[in-house]
Order: structure tokens, then sequence, then C-alpha cells
């Protein structure tokens, strides 16, 4: 190999290749996480180094008192306690139902189930934009207006086809056998369920309602809409009103900010795979 | 299948006392199914179905703030609310504002995940991990913190991009507003939503690159192919699928773009700002049109269904030629 006079100058090409890719990597990479870096830093920034004219790119002096400003601000702790509620009540409520509909699509076989799975996919297309006049006057009509529960009912509808969907995947994943075996030893078809199943769905139980949580914790529009008083806002509208009824005291914003964030980029990483895959997976049969 | 049909037919004929622990505990599997996704049906059909339904019948009413209140049945208007839109000058440009507005933003995004998607194949180990620990952060950014956070960056008096470019010779940024400009408003909201949508395509591209048996590349190469030739006439076509789903996938989210412009311009979008999303927001919400609005959301799915089902068969042709 190396003798062939013609390898020479194809050799070194992908070493050059590599070299200018990490060099192309690590500038994208600084470009891509700036904004992020720039909202943490601005949040733990002193005073006196947050509104200036030459920027400092990073601080010697970092200081909690942003995030103190941010949470003694008027209804910080109303809207992250309506957001936990909200978060919480939409995950719950999702993951029993999603988990139901898995199993009848995964283990049972009905007539319309085909009709049932295209169903789920379509849904998934529906624009949340085009559905926000009509929600609302439903609501309206039947008393829903301004309250939590409202908005968890709305949330439901956009967190539900997804989770089906990937539960399906991890509840197909277990081979009937398993079951099957169990219910020859005396389990009844319950008892399987929860003792053979549900312990090897638990990855996925985990994935959908961190899905579910993220969704109903970031959803801006909706929640802006339905909730009208200050004592039931959001935490994202809260962030949102916080600019106008303050001016723009960045350093409280933007540790604000943060908070809001951080959970949701922790969590976030934990569920990427299944997030990626059960996103094309539902344009794919749509 | 036989157990099914047996179990009513055992229930109609057994009816003394004595069957009826036993039945529950023997359902058939159709019924345990449809059981199990009664309650999925009922919440979506409450909440995706009967809105879809009402958002058509709105559109052809005339619902306004009296009728909200009065709890009187909206008059029927038949394709008034259609007839008042496609009359309005105003209307069509906020309809070729969001195009142009959406191809920008799929452009762009296709373009830079591509890119990124090839870099990381390149790319030596730790710098892919880099980019993937990168990528995850932005995708997981909230969009109504990543466009605070951008309009921070981009603030007229303190904003870090106004030193930036103002650091380049002869170029006065002090106090520039870059909402002031449309186009380089625009340019500011297009970034904060292709910042935040690279990094869902670049990573779908790449799982599907890496799939891409190098021999087909090393092949083309030793063929005599350049990069440039190599990605389109071997990678592009072998990843023809993964870039239908993502393109679609990007249009249908871009077309309808509403918290980056709503937060954006501090929850008062100026007209010149006004896309299909936010108009129909407006119309609504605003000034209490609810038909409006509605017909206005019906145009923009309807639209939104036509190209997805132009550009889904197109692709299929195209691939059966091949």
């Amino acid at each position: 190999m190396t003798s062939h006079t013609s390898t020479p100058p194809r050799r070194p090409r992908p070493g050059g290749g590599r070299i200018a890719a990490n060099v192309v990597g690590v500038v994208v990479s600084v470009l891509m996480i700036f904004p992020v870096y720039w909202m943490v830093l601005t949040a733990f920034k002193p005073g006196d180094e947050l509104m200036t004219y030459t920027p400092h790119f990073a601080t010697l002096h970092p200081t909690l008192s942003n995030f103190s400003r941010a949470i003694h601000a008027p209804h910080f702790g109303d809207a992250l306690g309506n957001s936990v509620i909200i978060a919480f009540s939409t995950m719950i409520i999702a993951l029993v139902l999603a988990l139901l509909a898995a199993v009848a699509i995964a283990r049972f076989r009905w007539y319309g189930r085909r009709a049932f799975i295209f169903a789920i996919l379509v849904v998934q297309m529906v624009p949340m934009s085009a559905l926000i006049i009509p929600l609302y006057l439903m609501l309206n009509s039947i008393d829903q207006v301004n309250k939590l529960s409202g908005v968890v009912l709305t949330y439901l509808a956009f967190v539900l086809p997804f989770s089906i969907w990937t539960l399906r995947g991890f509840v197909a994943g277990v081979p009937a056998e398993l079951e099957e075996a169990a219910m020859v030893d005396g389990c009844t078809r319950l008892q399987a369920f929860f003792r053979i199943v549900l312990p090897l769905v638990f990855p996925g139980l985990v994935a959908t309602s961190i899905y579910a949580l993220i969704q109903s914790w970031n959803e801006y529009i909706m929640a802006y809409v339905l909730l009208s008083d200050q004592q039931k806002e959001t935490l994202p509208v809260w962030l949102v009103s916080f600019v106008s009824a303050h001016g723009v005291d960045y350093g409280a914003l933007m540790a604000g900010a943060t908070m809001m964030a951080l959970p949701v980029v922790v969590f976030f990483a934990i569920i990427q795979r299944h997030v990626a895959s059960g996103l094309t997976a539902g344009a794919v049969k749509g | 299948m036989s157990a099914s049909t047996q179990a009513p037919a055992q229930a109609a004929g057994a009816a003394p006392p004595g069957p009826a622990p036993r039945r529950r505990r023997r359902l058939a599997p159709k019924t345990i199914g449809y059981l199990l996704i009664l309650p999925t049906v009922v919440v979506l059909a409450g909440v995706q179905g009967y809105p879809l339904v009402k958002l058509a019948l709105l559109s052809v009413q005339d619902l306004t703030q009296r009728e909200l209140f009065s709890g009187l049945p909206a008059p029927f208007i038949g394709l008034g609310n259609y007839a008042k839109i496609l009359s309005d000058p105003e209307f069509f440009l906020v309809v070729l504002r969001t195009v142009a507005f959406t191809a920008a933003n799929v452009a762009l995004t296709l373009v830079l995940a591509t890119v990124l998607a090839l870099v990381m194949r390149a790319a030596s180990r730790w710098c892919r991990l880099l980019l993937t620990v990168v990528l995850i952060c932005v995708w997981a950014m909230p969009q109504v913190v990543s466009t605070l956070v951008f309009n921070w960056l981009f603030d007229y008096e303190f904003g870090v991009v106004n030193w930036l470019v103002g650091r380049l010779p002869g170029v006065d940024m002090n106090g520039h507003d870059w909402y002031a400009n449309t186009i380089s408003g625009f340019g500011v909201i297009t970034m904060i939503v292709v910042w935040g949508a690279i990094p869902f395509v670049a990573i779908t591209l790449y799982a599907g690159i890496s799939q891409v048996p190098k021999e087909l590349e090393e092949a083309a190469r030793v063929d005599g192919a350049n990069g440039r030739q190599i990605f389109f006439r071997v990678t592009y076509p072998i990843l023809r699928p993964i870039y239908t789903i993502v393109t679609v996938l990007s249009v249908i989210w871009d077309f309808q773009v509403f918290n980056q412009v709503w937060v954006a311009r501090g929850g008062r979008p100026e007209p010149q700002y006004q896309i299909l999303g936010v108009y129909s927001f407006v119309r609504a919400f605003g000034v209490n049109e609810y038909s409006l609005g509605a017909a206005i959301a019906v145009v923009t799915v309807v639209l939104l269904l036509v190209f997805t089902v132009f550009y889904i068969r197109q692709s299929l042709r195209q691939g059966e030629i091949d």
C-alpha cells in the first residue's frame, strides 16, 4: 500500500480533513453555545458589570443578587407553583392514558386499530396555533378558562400522540411469551402486566413523562390566552410579562430565564434520543 | 379470533347468575383493546377533533364579542369571511411575508444542518461529542427563553452584538435598533428560529449519514469524484427520504412560527412583523374577530396541507425515476 506513489496524496487527505473538521466543529460549537453562555453569565454578573458599553466576557465576582431579584419579583412563586402543578398533572394523566393506549395497540388486535394509529400520527401534525381560537371558545363555554385544569386538558392533546407512539415501541419490545409464561404459572392478565411488562417498559415511561413535563413547562401561547389572572400565570408567561413590567432588568430576566431553562436542559439530555426518533416516525407514517 | 366470537355467544346463551364473574375475567381481546383506548379517544376527540370541526364552523359564521358573552348563536354567513380575507391586500402581503420567511428559515436550517452533520462525520470523536452536547443544549432551550436571550444579545444599548459589530472599522452601532428596519428585524428572528431548529435536523441527518457505507464514498473518490460530487451524487440520493421528512417538518414548524415573533416584539408585534400565525391570533384576540381569525387559520392549514401533499408526492416520484 504505502509503496504506491498514488497513496501519499490520498493518505494525508483524511488527516487534513479531520483537522479542518475539528477546527470548524469547535468554532461552530462556540458560536452555537454563546447565547446560552451569555444567558448564564448575565444571570451571575454583579450589577456594575451588567450594563456596560464594553461587555465583560467573563466575571470574577459571580453573585446571586440577580436570582434573588427575580425570585422576589411579584408572582414568581405563583408562576413557579402553577407551572409545576400543570406540568406534573399533564405528565401523570398523559402517562396513564398513553400506557393504556400503547398496550392496546401493541398487544391486542381490534377493528380500527390501524385507523387509530394513523389518527395518532396525523394529529401530531395539526398546528397548535390553528386550534387556539376554537379551544379558547370551547373552554370558555364549559367554564374552564382561567383555570389550570383547562390548560392541562389542552396540553394533553399535544402530548398524548407522541407519548402513545413512543410507549408503543417499548411495550411491543417486551416479548408476549414472557407474559404468557407468567400467566401459565398462575398470574392473572393484570398481575402479568404489573409484574412483567411494567418493569420492562420503565425506561419508556421515564422518557414519555419527561417529554410531557418539558412540553407543558415550556408552552406559552395557550397559557397566555387561557390564564388571564396574574396569580394563574405559568413561568413562560411570567417571564415574558417580566420584560414589559420592569423595563429591561436584564440581570434578573436572565436569572429567571436560567432558572426556567436549566431543568429542561438536564431532563432533555436524558430523553433526546427518543424525541428525535419519535418525531421522524410520525412523519414517515403521516 | 375464534375466542372473540365465542365470548359474546356464551354471554348471550348463559344468562343465569353463575357465569357473571367468570365472564369478566375472560373479556375478549377486542373488548380490552377498546376499553384501553377509550380514555385517549375521548380526550383527543374533545381537544383535537371537536376544535378542528369548530374551527371550520367558526370560519363560516360571524362570531363577535356580543355572541360570546350573550351565548346567542353566531349568524351563518357562508364564505363571507373568506371573501373578506381574500379581497384584503394586507392578507396577501402577510401570506407572501410568511412564505418568504419560511423559505429563508427552512433553506438556512437545511444547509447549515447538512454542513454540521458532515463536519460531525469528518471530525474526531471528542469534537463530535462536543458538538452533540452543544446541539442538545441548544435544542433543549425553551423558545420563549431563547427569544429573550437573543433580544438581550441584540439590545440597542448594551447588546453584545452591537459592540461586536461596532468594532469593525468605520461602523457605528451606538444605539442601533435591529428591529427598526423590518429586514434586519426579520434577520434576527430568522436567526432565533434557525438556531433553535438546527439541532434536530443536524442530529437526524447525522444519524442518516453515519448509516451510509464508507465504501460507497471511497469508491466514488477512487473514481475521481470531488467532495461536492460525492455529496450530491452518492450521499444525498441515499438520504433523500430523511431530507423529505426534515423538510416537511421544518416547513410545518416554520410556517406557523408564533412565539419568536410575539416575544421578540414584546407581545405587541407591529403590522410589518405579522406573519400568518400572529395575524390570525391578533385578528381573533386583539380585535375580537374570532371568525375572521378562524378563516385565516383554516387558510394556513390548507396551504400547509397542499404543500405537504405536493412535496411528498414530488419526492416520491423523483425517487421512482432514479
